[in-house]
């Protein structure tokens, strides 16, 4: 029997068709996982599933043979629908317990809530599932993986049996992930029907039986997953063969160019973050900083781009200590940065594209002169850089809000290269990026490297870290913890676990 | 385009709001809206007295509409108007050089000191943290109650008045002041009665540099290098900040500009019509009306300038109905209040505008 079926559902915005005439069905008791890019229109099908949009005429829905409409979120859940969003719908100063039942408390006389029944309810809950939650913590104290725990359980509490997770392993730690996948087992196991909305294959892999694959709003296919390889899956996710595996010949590293020494950093509530941290990049090598994100490494981003003063140590480029710096003076001296928030402190989101090229050097020629700002440089620079790094939409006029995530990143690696640095930092460079345009920075950052650039890559995915670097290095309470060579990285067998382990706290 | 449509449709709104206002209190809003309508326009005099209105509304207008670019709340507008007005009352009395160097001389003292007062709120922001809202609404207080202790002040306070002495002849602003009145004046503007009843109200230069100042400020925010940089930091301090634009230190200029724009706006006040301050048991409201200006313009320096001639002749034409129809001219107010309440809530109008520009596209 199916839990649900889907046949022929479109939506559109406008012009813009976000789903085209899409036909699915999820079997009882599945994982089934709903694959594409970003913009690809799996959201848009999740939001008309759990009733937030209506489906254009002609679409129909049934759940569990029963034909209906799900005219709101309301309705879905009543029907045993439940959502996990993204970004969790949790208040964050109220406890476990109070976000759990929010909205059906149970009740005593006077409306009084009743937290002894409801927390034996959520209990037992825990219990079966193997939830392990402490219902009185409050939320804001708890880890994100929790949060994710309650938001799970939140949705049990409502007798769901239908549960669409949207990108559930995002914001998640590496052990996080591996324990939300021990849920999803224990889920399945119990009986419940889950949708799990991602563009990462190995979690397709790990976790789901069947696969749907959209592209462009429009059905593909629906995959076995036993069946099929991550590479068959991304190819059809693209449209395209991709590299998943990024192709580099060896580094051929020059002299240290940047140089970092027992570099200590204290964050806003004065603790100290960057504890002692060392580090030697060289010409023409990417340098890995592997880590399990608040190990210090916003703090030590910081620091080098000049946005927090250090507390003590030294930050040398070509043999020049920039540390305290202005940001403008670092950016000047060949440092160039790809932040991790680029919608917040890569773009200003407002601004046109064309803008967004020259934020850091309106000031210099050709772009003005005496102050006068030259838009006909301005707009000839910004259609070079378009068509040099292929970013779409072809138009500078747009604001850079308007812009797909991959091509907002794009702007901004091309305006950090085109001031030819000596250093890039690449904080998360391919956060959020579907398939194609992670292949696509990537590469870049390879070709960088091979022009003798030296290339500080931080992430928290641990796969990125270990496809791209020449050398490894990991991070740990502010403090690197190993240092992993380019024999090592090749030649040792088990190399994810082997820095898995780092990561969470061993010792080399 | 879209947003003149939309300020369109919300002063439209506004209007209508105004006329049910009048229906509910017995007053036939069409007999409101035409004596409003001739009393606006109807006789050169009234044309010169909304200019005269408009001028101070334009440029505290202007003053918020810059510091909200830049991300910044100014309410201060209405303390930096005081500053700028008590400054030029201050310094117009004690010195009394040659016109073209008194002017001049006057109006730079004048926007020099609003704007370090303006720059004040910036500063305090920058360095310690202190929200401009809550710093410019307490200036707005200390320069009221400075100004009143000044005009009080022995040597500045003109005997047995609640007012400061005159400002000397020479730092007026007002047109012909003296032609006006002198035999060979009179008699050619009884002649020209249509230019005599123009000039009869103290028509001044104000308005000359309140278009210019709109003008500057256009150039500065769409043309300079400083004025990109003042956008970044109001769309988004981060980024600003990020790409190596000294965040603090752009807001605290754009803070002083923002103050010595409202103080030009107390300056042509005092040196055009009032020619000296009084002593003020409450605000004015010139810098308040000034938010309202902002919001109606959508924060642009022409917007700025057409809605101060809106909101000037609006408030000038509304005393009419008063005395012409016992029709009470709070309804002014309210109509303001609807417009800036239609504003603030955006989403009613995006279908009707979105309709209207598909059909002008079509065309």
């Amino acid at each position: 029997m199916f839990a649900l079926e889907l046949k022929n559902i479109s939506k559109t915005f406008g012009s813009f068709k976000a789903n085209d005439g899409i036909s699915l069905s999820v079997k009882c008791g599945e994982v089934h996982a709903i694959l594409g890019e970003n913009g690809a229109g799996k959201s848009t099908l999740m939001k008309i599933i759990f009733g937030l949009y209506q489906p254009d005429i002609g679409g129909e829905i049934f759940l569990k043979g029963q034909k209906v409409t799900i005219s709101n979120p309301r309705f879905a859940i009543k029907n045993g629908i439940g959502m996990v969003h993204q970004h969790f719908m949790l208040v964050r100063p109220f406890s476990i317990l109070q976000n759990i039942i929010l909205g059906v408390e149970p009740r005593k006389w006077f409306g009084i809530v009743d937290y002894k029944a409801a927390r034996k309810q959520v209990n037992e809950l825990s219990k079966t599932y193997n939830f392990n939650i402490e219902p009185d913590r409050i939320v804001e104290t708890i880890s994100v993986g929790m949060q994710q725990k309650v938001e799970i359980i939140k949705t049990l509490y409502r007798n769901a049996e239908l549960i669409i997770l949207d990108e559930p392993t995002a914001s998640l730690t590496p052990q996080e992930v591996l324990d939300f996948y021990r849920i999803v087992e224990n889920l399945k196991r119990l009986g419940k029907t889950i949708i799990i909305i991602t563009h990462k294959l190995h979690e397709i892999k790990e976790i789901a039986d069947r696969c749907t694959i959209i592209r462009k709003g429009q059905f593909i296919e629906t995959v076995d997953v036993s069946s099929t390889s991550e590479e068959e899956l991304a190819a059809k996710m693209v449209g395209r063969i991709v590299d998943l595996k990024v192709s580099k010949s060896n580094a051929n590293p020059g002299e240290i160019i940047f140089s970092v020494k027992d570099l200590c950093v204290l964050n806003d509530k004065l603790f100290l973050k960057v504890n002692h941290f060392n580090l030697d990049l060289r010409r023409g090598e990417i340098l890995g900083l592997a880590g399990i994100d608040g190990n210090g490494q916003r703090e030590l981003v910081e620091a080098l781009s000049g946005l927090r003063k250090i507390k003590s140590g030294s930050i040398k480029l070509n043999n020049r200590e920039i540390s305290n710096l202005t940001p403008r003076q670092i950016y000047e001296s060949k440092l160039a940065m790809i932040p991790e928030d680029r919608q917040r402190r890569g773009l200003v989101l407002d601004f046109q594209v064309k803008d967004n090229f020259v934020l850091q050097r309106i000031e210099k020629s050709p772009f003005s002169h005496y102050g006068f700002i030259i838009t006909r440089e301005i707009e000839k620079f910004a259609d070079t850089m378009m068509e040099r790094f292929d970013i779409r939409p072809r138009n500078i006029e747009l604001n850079a809000r308007n812009l797909s995530g991959g091509n907002q990143q794009k702007i901004i690696l091309a305006r950090e290269i085109a001031n030819n640095p000596d250093v890039l930092i690449a904080f998360q460079p391919t956060r959020g990026l579907d398939v194609g345009a992670i292949e696509y920075i990537h590469q870049e950052l390879i070709k960088l490297r091979d022009q003798g650039k030296a290339i500080l890559l931080i992430s928290y995915e641990l796969d990125e870290v270990i496809n791209l670097s020449d050398r490894i290095a990991v991070i740990i309470d502010g403090a690197v913890s190993a240092n992993l060579s380019e024999e090592t990285l090749a030649t040792h067998k088990n190399i994810k676990e082997h820095i898995g382990l780092f990561m969470a706290g061993g010792k080399a | 385009m879209k947003k003149f449509l939309f300020s369109f449709l919300c002063v439209l709104s506004g209007l209508l709001f105004g006329a049910l206002i009048l229906k509910l209190s017995g007053i036939s809003p069409i007999e409101a809206y035409t004596v409003m309508w001739n009393g606006a326009i109807s006789k050169p005099s009234y044309i010169a007295y909304i200019i005269i209105r408009s001028t101070p509304l334009i440029l505290t207008g202007l003053s918020v509409a810059f510091a909200f670019r830049t991300g910044l709340f100014n309410i201060g507008s209405e303390g930096q108007f005081i500053m700028g007005a008590l400054s030029a009352a201050f310094f117009g009395y004690f010195f009394n050089f040659n016109p073209w160097i008194q002017i001049p001389l006057v109006l730079m003292l004048a926007v020099f000191i609003s704007s370090l007062y303006g720059g004040l709120a910036g500063f305090m922001k920058a360095l310690f943290g202190v929200h401009e809202v809550i710093s410019t609404i307490m200036l707005n207080w200390i320069a009221l109650y400075f100004s009143n202790y000044m005009v009080l002040h022995d040597g500045f306070h003109k005997a047995n008045t609640e007012t400061s002495e005159f400002i000397n002849p020479s730092t007026s602003i007002t047109i012909l002041e003296n032609w006006k009145s002198s035999d060979a004046g009179l008699e050619w503007l009884g002649q020209h009665p249509l230019i005599s009843d123009f000039l009869r109200p103290s028509i001044n230069a104000g308005i000359f540099l309140a278009i210019l100042a709109v003008i500057i400020i256009w150039l500065l925010l769409k043309k300079t290098t400083f004025g990109f940089k003042l956008k970044a930091v109001g769309l988004s301090p981060e980024a600003a900040r990020y790409a190596g634009i000294n965040v603090n230190k752009k807001m605290t200029q754009s803070m002083m500009i923002a103050g010595g724009l409202s103080g030009l706006a107390g300056a042509t006040h005092v040196m055009g019509v009032s020619k000296n301050v009084a002593i003020l048991a409450a605000h004015e409201g010139y810098g308040f009306d000034g938010i309202a200006v902002s919001l109606i313009g959508s924060n642009a320096p022409f917007g700025s300038m057409i809605a101060g001639f809106f909101l000037g002749a609006l408030k000038y034409s509304g005393q009419k109905i008063q005395s012409a129809l016992e029709a009470p001219s709070e309804v002014i107010s309210i109509m303001i209040g609807a417009i800036i309440f239609f504003i603030a809530i955006p989403v009613i109008f995006e279908r009707p505008i979105n309709k209207i520009l598909k059909l002008w596209e079509k065309k």
